[in-house]
């Protein structure tokens, strides 16, 4: 009996030790960034292009390119995401054709950021001869977060109760009237939390923008949604392996306030969820 | 009248949104289409079993050279190492997190997951490349710490999320029914959470494996920049290697469409694109034999 539970012991202090020694050393890595970053945090260099071959100056172009891609991609994945996530809750019969769609949001779940990058530069920068720019990018970026806000805005409106849509029903409103005065409203916080999480996931990618919409420099801000950009992931690469005499830490820096803008839509989406939850226990 | 007026458009509004739903069928046809038309050209020239098994890849020379096989290799050793580092770790959180751990520690720590997951990969990278890599050259006494260790340890960071959460969800979804017997005749919580629990759990353990799987092969910037990049066959863990995706990163920016070097990165492409699908098949074989845990898209 005493082995038993020295054994127990033993088992679970183990996976407590494993737990700690996995997160402790990520958590602290991150806060050495914040520590190494928090000094480049200049309002020069929030505000200001960057001077002499990145070496100098601000990241502000990079951040209104990122900023203006996150909104493209909204503008893409939104409508698509939940659109297809009524259909799916509200509509789809149990047929060929929904069980394709789901086979296809899985897929498409799957498919490596990368490719999404090969397939945004062949299909709309050279098939479509729409060039590196804007719009290509947040179409891109809009395209690989589709999944994720499908399958969260599937999650949203299946939490609605039937009840709603029954009394809704039974009081004579059409099918249309009731998921749209009804069900929408019910479901739309945790359709936003979705929404947020995974724009916040695309606003943070990389090689996706690579080939589609980034540049390495220019000073301008995009006129247009047919300009090419600084986007900020892209120039953090750029600046710790391709441009050379770069300080550590301006690179820093722009770590930080990539980690700060994504980091900021997850809180965002958290808040809104906790709210939701303890809303819900009440 | 107005009630079939009405009628056809609450049947507009269906199809409309039926056509939105079917856009995510049209696009992955498109996008399985596209790189297999860029591609093509690299399988009928230098041949299908050339490209997949050649060991040279000299894309710029002057008889130029597209064997595919040390990127393979490269991606592959990357990500079973990954996967040797975050499968076990991320089952063990998982199990304290869902059957030890305090209601409060467990909320806090899901946050941190949550957020952890939200890094970008190009953060990670650049952490590697600036933080880690410098700590083990120095632990280690290489040469470079840009090498297939370093990478696989940071794609271990990244796809831990993905594992511990999905090991989670499953480990939850083992009715309480199962414990309190296991309780009930005797067996100390150890026992149960061994003997019990993690065997009543086990599909949904080995879908979020392989999620995690599928995560590590697929990440590009991390491994573009901490994997050194060396277009050799590894012979040892500690060398430098080169990925499908980092070559793909890499080179796409210097070649001219329709070029047999731009044709060679698509057939990378398809060559990714198919692993990832077939990986995805397998995910999706041991959901379906199991509904203990949703399959989750989010991360």
């Amino acid at each position: 009996m005493m082995n038993k539970r020295l054994k127990e012991k033993a088992g679970f202090g183990a996976l407590a030790v494993l737990t700690f020694l996995a997160v402790v050393p990520v958590l602290a890595i991150i806060g050495y960034l914040v520590w190494q970053g928090w000094p480049a945090l200049t309002w020069e260099f929030l505000t200001q292009p960057p001077r002499k071959f990145l070496t100098e100056g601000g990241i502000y172009p990079a951040i209104i390119g990122t900023l203006a891609l996150t909104v493209g991609t909204i503008m893409v994945a939104m409508p698509l995401g939940i659109g297809t996530a009524i259909y799916l809750v509200e509509y789809a019969g149990e047929n060929v054709f929904t069980k394709l769609i789901r086979i296809a949001i899985i897929n498409l779940a799957g498919v490596p950021s990368v490719v999404y990058g090969l397939f945004g530069m062949g299909m709309f920068v050279l098939t479509l001869g729409l060039g590196r720019s804007l719009a290509v990018g947040a179409l891109t970026l809009g395209i690989l977060t589709l999944p994720i806000i499908i399958s969260t805005a599937e999650e949203a409106l299946l939490a609605v109760p039937d009840s709603y849509r029954y009394a809704s029903l039974a009081l004579g409103a059409t099918k249309w009237q009731t998921v749209r005065r009804v069900v929408l409203p019910v479901a739309l916080p945790a359709i936003l939390t979705g929404t947020i999480l995974g724009i916040g996931r695309a606003a943070g990618e990389t090689a996706p923008i690579m080939f589609t919409a980034a540049v390495v420099y220019t000073p301008r801000l995009p006129d247009s949604i047919y300009d090419q950009v600084m986007a900020l992931p892209y120039h953090l690469y750029a600046i710790s392996t391709e441009v050379p005499n770069v300080s550590q830490h301006m690179a820093f820096g722009a770590a930080l306030v990539l980690l700060a803008i994504v980091g900021a839509m997850n809180l965002v989406a958290v808040v809104i969820r906790t709210r939701m939850r303890l809303k819900r226990l009440r | 009248m107005e009630t079939r007026l009405s009628n056809y458009y609450e049947k507009g509004i269906k199809y409309f949104f039926g056509l939105i739903a079917g856009t995510s069928i049209l696009l992955l046809f498109l996008i399985f289409s596209l790189l297999f038309r860029e591609g093509l050209g690299v399988f009928s020239n230098v041949g299908v079993t050339n490209f997949i098994l050649g060991t040279r890849w000299l894309p710029v020379s002057e008889t130029p050279f597209f064997g595919a096989l040390p990127m393979i290799i490269g991606s592959i050793i990357v990500t079973l190492g990954a996967g040797m580092l975050a499968i076990p770790a991320g089952i063990s959180i998982a199990v304290y997190l869902a059957e030890v751990a305090p209601r409060s520690v467990r909320e806090v720590a899901k946050a941190v997951i949550e957020l952890l997951a939200g890094i970008p990969s190009v953060v990670y990278g650049f952490l590697g490349l600036t933080v880690l890599a410098p700590v083990i050259k120095d632990l280690l006494n290489l040469p470079s710490a840009l090498t297939a260790f370093t990478a696989a340890l940071v794609l271990a960071i990244m796809s831990l999320p993905t594992v511990v959460s999905i090991s989670e969800d499953a480990l939850d979804a083992v009715p309480r029914e199962y414990r309190e017997a296991s309780l009930a005749l005797g067996a100390t919580k150890w026992e149960t959470t061994v003997k019990i629990v993690l065997p009543s759990a086990r599909s949904g353990l080995m879908a979020a494996s392989m999620l995690g799987l599928g995560r590590a092969i697929g990440e590009t910037m991390a491994v573009l920049m901490v994997a050194g990049n060396a277009m050799i066959i590894p012979h040892f863990i500690f060398d430098p290697v080169r990925t499908i995706t980092a070559s793909i990163a890499a080179e796409m920016g210097e070649t001219v469409q329709g070029g047999l070097h731009y044709q060679a990165l698509f057939g990378l492409g398809v060559v990714l694109f198919t692993i990832t699908f077939v990986i995805n098949l397998i995910t999706d074989l041991i959901f379906t034999r199991t509904s203990s845990v949703k399959r989750g898209t989010s991360l």
